[in-house]
């Protein structure tokens, strides 16, 4: 077994209304900053033992499937390091 | 008849819907999430607050807990379930009903009497009004704006599962009547069995004469009797 951190990214979907980042960016360019977008996402790091990377990344995947992203509103990406 | 009110760690709406339940004459109590569903369960109630605090998303925790599997399986043999607000995000979470409810396009938490057009009247949750009828019922929420995939939508409205839509007084479904960008001014849908049914709107709070503006919630409670 070795050990790995998997990250998950969870982000809405391109085209959902994130109202969040929409009031942050408004905060930013109140500020005085200049952007064109602002997008926001949830990371979440996972430190499990694993066979190998591709386990690793397999349970890390079925994690964000069941629970840390919702299909409806969120797309997510699993990256796998070993720790 | 003996409905079941299910709280979780968080709920706060679980009082008020016995007490609206009970103002109907339908036998309701509360029932905490660990200790399963009572045998004599014939109706479900997830009720709205903050179950687990909202973590990662509102509903999500609770809607993995372990009654949610026997809330699914009276679900799938035609027992009645309502959810409620929090209880609507419960039931999106876990599947009983399609989309999700997310962020309110205005970053805010809402706590205002809205008006809901009835979109199906069919059926028992809504045997009590006309389809077509404009209802006054409160919302209280920060994460309620129904978001679908278009096909799903799309699906959603072929199969005539909306069951009410944010309208203004006259009726008429409009962007200014829709008090939180919700999809096509959803606020309440069907599951796959007409019997399971969610709504962000708070028809508990809007049953019970000496409250508040409206008792027109309490048809929808009274699919129960």
């Amino acid at each position: 077994m070795t050990a790995y951190t998997a990250t998950v990214t969870v982000r809405l979907k391109r085209g959902v209304l994130d109202p969040e980042a929409e009031t942050t960016q408004r905060a930013l360019e109140r500020l005085g900053f200049e952007l064109s977008d602002l997008r926001s996402a949830d990371r979440f790091e996972l430190d499990l033992d694993a066979e190998d990377a591709d386990a690793a990344a397999a349970r890390a995947d079925e994690m964000a499937e069941r629970l840390l992203a919702n299909p409806t509103i969120h797309d997510y990406e699993v990256a796998v390091t070993e720790r | 008849m003996t409905v079941s009110v299910v709280q979780f760690g968080g709920s706060n709406c679980d009082r008020d819907a016995v007490r609206a339940l009970a103002y109907l004459g339908i036998d309701a109590e509360r029932v905490w999430h660990e200790d399963g569903l009572p045998g004599d369960t014939d109706g479900i109630v997830l009720p709205g607050g903050f179950s687990y605090g909202d973590y990662l998303r509102a509903g999500a925790m609770a809607a993995r807990a372990p009654i949610m599997d026997e809330v699914r399986a009276a679900a799938s043999e035609g027992v009645p379930v309502i959810g409620i607000c929090n209880g609507a995000q419960i039931g999106s979470e876990s599947g009983l009903t399609p989309g999700a409810f997310t962020t309110n396009a205005s970053a805010r938490f809402q706590c205002e009497p809205v008006h809901l057009r009835v979109e199906r009247a069919d059926i028992p949750w809504t045997a009590a009004y006309d389809e077509g009828d404009v209802i006054e019922v409160p919302i209280a929420h920060g994460e309620g704006r129904f978001e679908i995939g278009e096909t799903a939508h799309a699906d959603l409205v072929d199969d005539d599962r909306v069951l009410f839509r944010y309208c203004d007084a006259d009726g008429n479904v409009t962007d200014a009547a829709n008090p939180n960008g919700s999809t096509d001014n959803v606020a309440g849908v069907l599951g796959e069995r007409e019997t399971v049914a969610v709504l962000m709107p708070h028809p508990e709070r809007a049953t019970l004469p000496d409250l508040g503006r409206s008792t027109d919630g309490a048809g929808i409670l009274e699919a129960f009797a």
